[in-house]
């Protein structure tokens, strides 16, 4: 027996992978296990073939084939709390050889993730400066905010539609209302609102979103009580058309041509429709004052319209206008935390160039 | 010339929209108010075909996902918004949705968008490989740097914030200037296709 084992150790030359250990992949939700072995020295190998046994079981099934450079392979076709054990074979032109098989192992879900430790930190971070500011803004501190000059348009666009004796146009965006730049967009409708019901002007506002619909209503409706104006708020001000984008878009374009509104606001998300929306309104004559934060769209808004507020400078808007702590502590802390991804930028690049740290790794 | 009904409703749809381009008309207003119609139609019939019946009505009626009914009455909690006197039931249904999109993407944001953004800017050594991609490095450095400086509001612009914001909004509009040259770009493309339609399709001048 020794002497035929002997014998096929002769005439195999194939080495056959050593160190085959199969463990649980962290930092996942299950379903995986991670294998690793040290590659063959042998210069002859095509690829390795990847075999697993389930406990129990009495056959080895191919899971994979890893290439012959490689030496680590993920089975993502497991099942948890099942215990599973792998052999590792070393394939050549002519021949394979088979490791010794790993220990049985068992995969499950991890709770957490430390892959995303870093998104953890910049979460707390962020959220302890924002907490922090809405704190003071909340205690009456004031808190310095620079004015936008798009704002100073917004009073302007607003006494031009009134001596006109034409409407306002207000377009909150086409996205839904969990969507950044629609809660910015109903804050600034509310000081829209205010200043329509204050001087009288008839106020247009198309929704696409029937949740932004009743919201954008409610809004309105508050803002005109706020205003003492109760009895001018009217139902049919704030409307839903359709939700599709361009079908939207075109009764929006309908709605500017045959209404002609003094002022169109396009206030939120938009897409594609952001040029149909500004250029048809440029040709009506109005005053148009656009903001997004869709960087693609920016430019059409740029091009098309009188004013426009980019990106961030929407939320500073409408923290702006309404002094709420809430917001205006939101926008404190978003500025120490850009603050702070400056000052991150400009040290890990010093000590990157002077020290050659790897320390974009960190992030 | 088609033959195809189908094809003339489109290509006489077609040509009410682009009527529009003279000046609002009753062509284009009845295929705008037919657009808005049509979608409103279609996108009840989609919902209800391709979303409720099979995510929510067919596992409820089979024994399976019972919890969906909970999710479901939260969800018709919308409704209310027309019945005055419990309207305010319909905050509900927003703060659960306001609030289970933020919880899940604020993290994938900071990741995504600030921390992996912050990894690319960091300028090292490795990108001096070659002097082209050397320079790039610190070009896309200094304007992520000058264009952060313009989105900071806690501070006049003054002094030294001046002028870096000042190259901060250089470097955004000449992105986009690019945006919208490639942007007019797909959109002429698709002018491209509609004549096409129009004229091959319908007429059949072009093959």
């Amino acid at each position: 027996m020794t002497l035929s084992l002997s014998l096929i150790f002769l005439l195999s030359s194939l080495s056959p992978p050593t160190d085959v250990i199969a463990r649980d992949k962290p930092n996942d939700s299950g379903g995986a296990i991670l294998l690793t072995w040290t590659r063959s020295s042998d210069t002859t190998v095509v690829s390795y073939r990847v075999l697993r046994q389930t406990e129990g079981k009495a056959t080895w099934d191919t899971v994979g084939l890893a290439g012959r450079l490689a030496n680590r392979f993920t089975d993502d076709e497991v099942q948890d709390g099942i215990r599973y054990r792998y052999q590792i074979l070393t394939v050549s032109e002519t021949e394979t050889a088979e490791s010794a098989p790993s220990e049985y192992t068992v995969c499950s879900p991890q709770w957490f993730n430390f892959d995303r430790m870093p998104a953890v930190i910049g979460t707390i971070i962020f959220t302890c400066l924002i907490v922090f500011f809405i704190g003071r803004a909340k205690r009456n501190i004031k808190l310095f905010i620079r004015r936008i000059a798009g704002l100073d348009a917004v009073e302007e666009a607003l006494g031009r539609a009134t001596e006109m004796g034409r409407g306002i146009l207000y377009v909150p965006g086409l996205s839904s209302i969990d969507d950044v730049a629609t809660i910015a967009s109903m804050n600034i409708l509310g000081e829209v609102a205010k200043k329509t019901a204050k001087f009288g002007t008839p106020l247009i506002v198309p929704l696409r979103d029937p949740i932004v619909y009743t919201v954008a209503r409610e809004v309105v409706k508050e803002s005109y009580t706020a205003a003492g104006r109760a009895d001018a708020f009217n139902q049919d001000m704030v409307f839903y058309v359709t939700d599709q984008q361009f079908a939207f878009a075109a009764a929006v374009d309908g709605i500017m041509v045959r209404e002609k509104p003094a002022t169109n606001f396009f206030i939120g998300m938009f897409w594609a429709e952001s040029l149909i929306l500004a250029e048809t309104g440029a040709t009506t004559g109005a005053i148009q004052i656009a903001g997004t934060d869709a960087v693609s769209q920016l430019p059409f808004f740029i091009t098309a319209c009188d004013y426009t507020l980019i990106g961030e400078e929407l939320y500073a808007a409408s923290a702006y206008l309404s002094r709420e702590p809430l917001l205006l502590g939101a926008i404190k802390g978003q500025d120490y935390s850009k603050l702070l991804i400056l000052v991150l930028i400009v040290v890990s690049t010093i000590l990157a160039l002077t020290a050659n740290l790897p320390v974009q790794n960190i992030f | 010339m088609s033959a195809d009904p189908w094809t003339w409703i489109a290509a006489i749809l077609t040509l009410a929209i682009f009527s529009f381009l003279y000046k609002e008309n009753p062509f284009y207003r009845f295929a705008e108010h037919l657009f808005v119609g049509v979608a409103n139609g279609y996108a009840i019939t989609f919902y209800w075909h391709r979303v409720l019946v099979p995510s929510l009505i067919n596992p409820v009626s089979h024994g399976q996902k019972l919890w969906l009914i909970a999710i479901a009455i939260i969800g018709a909690l919308y409704f209310t918004r027309f019945i005055p006197k419990v309207s305010w039931l319909v905050r509900i249904p927003i703060a659960v949705v306001l609030g289970y999109f933020s919880g899940a993407y604020i993290p994938r944001a900071i990741d995504a968008q600030i921390l992996q953004q912050l990894r690319a800017t960091i300028v090292t050594r490795s990108m001096f490989a070659n002097w082209q991609s050397g320079l790039w490095a610190v070009i896309i450095a200094l304007g992520v740097i000058a264009t952060i400086t313009y989105f900071f509001f806690s501070a006049k612009r003054k002094g030294i914030l001046k002028p870096v914001s000042r190259i901060g909004i250089i470097f955004i509009m000449v992105g986009f200037g690019a945006s919208f040259g490639y942007t007019v770009m797909a959109r002429i493309s698709l002018l491209i296709g509609r004549l096409q339609f129009l004229l091959g399709d319908w007429l059949g001048l072009i093959h």
